[in-house]
């Protein structure tokens, strides 16, 4: 982890006719930093992935990837700068097998045209087959061989979720924005998952923010942590200083009636 | 490849291949022979017992052919990039008469005012304004896809903007766009019932007399066979679905395939994987629209004669139909889809006359034939009517075409979404299996 600040998100707000969903939110990713985006349902957590994704277009405040700023480009534009992403509620070509989804990964580190791929030989045999071995790398690192001919519509949750990963890995990342990875995993899916996430972070050394609801999981893994509530950020910090902030715990296990009262 | 071990693969090449086992590639080669030698029949073997397509089945089979090409185009469209799109028809009609602009016979005037067709004082016809430049094959089939493509790409910011049902209404409207302006335009489109004549099929290096290669009438071709003009027909315009077919396969083993795929499955993920959805609609609107383009120039071109009228929903709705009766998004499907709903009908048909000839022999074939045909009389009833006039109950055979497409399309949307291709993988897979049940 060094000081060099790759992402910096800068007083966002994002409103919806009336709904102000991100109020005012901040914060930085370091170069190898693990992130970790908490707050109770609703709290703008995913809305916040979303626009620096620019899927959403926040109408306040800056984004800067590298010093440059994302706001206003196209969300494969973004993608292209070498962010990727997973989806809260898996997002996978639901038709196309395990290869194919993970291909699809590598779309932006290809660069063959239509013409190319009708003609077949020539660039597009030579590209598929060198960036095929790229995604058996992939499949391998995820242990998920005896998966790679299925579509993944047909696929267990868990192994889903893992292609999901192995899908954004295939962009040869510089930040991998994790939504909810473990959500509604059993205890070992969620291990598999959390090794997953570290064997990432220290062999391949991609910086990742990850919005995720086990407070174990973010607890452990996390190297800092961002507190949203009802699009507010209410605190930022080591893991420790977040679980003893009188704000987080009021977030999270609300507070007396007399105090909000008062 | 392990001629004992067909699933085994030593290599992504391989494993990436249209036709991975040498099982299937053996079919292949099996059935463009038989074909080849359906089709040439006796004419050239000898020794075959019997012509197996009379000129009747055979220019059936071309037009299959045809209808082929433009389905590949639309399952490009619908199937692989989930973009419903009701307009087919008109972009095939763009092809036709960009083919017709371009290779038709060229007008003995000078003006435009030659080309538009002459009525005189009772309403007939008196002169076919036929004008076109005259241009060889080789410009005005490319041509007539590339102008289809162009108008595709033209349409299709429609696709960013709206999705679904509300694509399928925008591209409708296209169709009857075409239609109005097939009326409006006499000069490009001839006699709106009528229409005009197409150029043939002939390739020729420019304008000259003889062509390079006859297409357009029997003879012998290259010195050596003897065939007549739908046979020739049937060779050049299999082997431009063969390419096109080919095409499309790699196409979709491709990036730019799986980028399609993408947008079809999810497009907002597609789009934060680095898939530009609008770059890629456009994409799959122009490709859809080029096969579509090439199949309406062929068609009027071995059609020969073509009004703007046969370019109306009627073919749009026939293509979706065989999209979901084959198997969307799948291009063996596609092609089982087109054989079935173009040839289904003359099956039906042919086999209602064969019936029909059985009708005082007798045997269980007569009474059959007793009871299923009805001429209308006194006593006699059966659901099929062969009576020249038959207007309600019996229905004649057309009818009864409707009602089995209109039934089978209800039937494989409720039972079988893959449609034919997924019949056909539960037929494989239950003979794979077996005497197990998996």
């Amino acid at each position: 982890m060094s000081d060099n600040k790759i992402l910096e998100v800068e007083d966002i707000t994002l409103r919806f006719g009336g709904v102000t969903a991100i109020n005012g939110v901040s914060f930085h990713v370091t170069e190898g930093e693990l992130f970790a985006v908490i707050g109770p349902n609703g709290a703008g957590k995913t809305s916040v992935f979303n626009s620096i994704s620019q899927v959403y277009k926040p109408q306040e405040g800056d984004i800067r990837w590298k010093g440059e700023s994302l706001m206003g480009k196209r969300p494969d534009a973004v993608a292209n700068l070498g962010i990727a992403r997973t989806f809260q509620n898996i997002a996978l070509f639901g038709q196309m097998t395990v290869i194919d989804n993970i291909l699809t990964g590598r779309h932006i580190r290809m660069n063959g045209n239509w013409f190319d791929g009708m003609k077949w030989f020539g660039k597009a045999k030579k590209e598929e087959m060198e960036n095929r071995e790229r995604v058996e790398d992939i499949i391998d690192f995820l242990e998920i061989n005896q998966w790679r001919k299925f579509p993944v519509a047909l696929l267990p949750y868990g192994i889903q979720k893992r292609v999901e990963l192995g899908r954004a890995l295939a962009m040869d990342p510089e930040l991998l924005l994790l939504d909810e990875p473990v959500a509604g995993m059993n205890l070992e899916e969620t291990e598999d998952m959390a090794r997953f996430i570290l064997d990432i972070r220290e062999e391949l050394g991609i910086s990742m923010v990850m919005v995720e609801h086990d407070m174990g999981l973010v607890m452990d893994i996390a190297d800092r942590i961002l507190v949203v509530d009802f699009g507010k950020p209410i605190g930022t910090g080591l893991p420790d200083e977040v679980q003893a902030n009188p704000d987080v715990i009021a977030a999270y296990l609300g507070t007396e009636l007399s105090d909000e009262v008062a | 490849m392990a001629f004992g071990r067909p699933l085994l693969r030593r290599s992504y090449q391989e494993d990436a291949a249209i036709l991975p086992t040498w099982f299937q590639k053996g079919s292949l080669v099996f059935f463009l022979v038989t074909l080849t030698l359906a089709v040439l029949g006796n004419g050239f073997f000898e020794w075959l017992p019997i012509r197996l397509f009379g000129n009747t089945w055979l220019g059936l089979i071309v037009l299959t052919t045809i209808f082929g090409i433009a389905a590949l185009g639309l399952n490009i469209l619908v199937g692989v990039t989930g973009q419903v799109s009701l307009g087919h028809a008109f972009f095939m009609g763009t092809g036709a008469y960009t083919a017709v602009m371009l290779g038709g016979n060229v007008g003995k005037e000078e003006s435009w005012k030659a080309c538009v067709p002459f009525h005189d004082n009772l309403g007939l016809l008196e002169s076919q304004g036929e004008c076109g430049l005259g241009l060889p094959i080789w410009i005005w089939l490319p041509m007539s896809g590339v102008v289809a493509a162009l108008i595709g790409i033209i349409v299709s910011p429609a696709a960013v903007k709206v999705r679904g049902l509300y694509l399928a209404i925008v591209t409708l409207g296209l169709v009857f766009i075409g239609l109005h302006l097939g009326r409006m335009l006499p000069e490009w489109a001839g006699d709106f019932e009528s229409g005009r004549k197409w150029p043939k099929l002939d390739i020729r290096l420019w304008k000259e007399e003889t062509p390079l290669i006859e297409i357009s009438e029997d003879g012998k071709w290259f010195g050596l066979i003897h065939l007549t003009e739908v046979q020739k027909e049937f060779f050049l315009i299999f082997a431009i679905l063969l390419v096109m077919l080919w095409f499309a396969k790699n196409l979709v083993r491709s990036r730019t395939g799986r980028a399609l795929q993408a947008i079809r499955d999810r497009d907002v993920a597609a789009e934060v994987m680095g898939v530009p959805e609008f770059k890629y609609k456009r994409t799959g609107f122009a490709i859809s629209s080029f096969y579509a383009g090439i199949a309406g120039a062929l068609f009027g071109a071995f059609t020969g004669r073509v009004s703007p009228i046969q370019f109306g929903l009627l073919l749009s709705v026939d293509f979706i139909a065989i999209l979901l009766i084959g198997g969307a998004g799948t291009i063996a499907g596609t092609m089982l889809g087109t054989l079935f709903v173009e040839l289904l009908p003359e099956v039906v048909e042919s086999f209602t006359d064969w019936l029909a000839g059985q009708l005082d022999s007798g045997g269980p074939i007569g009474l059959m034939a007793n009871f299923l045909l009805t001429e209308g009389g006194e006593g006699d009833f059966g659901p099929i009517s062969i009576a020249t006039v038959a207007p309600g109950w019996p229905m004649s055979v057309f009818f009864w075409n409707l009602v089995i497409f209109g039934v089978l399309i209800v039937v494989f949307l409720i039972f079988e979404p893959l449609g034919l291709f997924g019949v056909w993988l539960k037929v494989r897979n239950y003979w794979k299996g077996w005497p197990f049940s998996y």
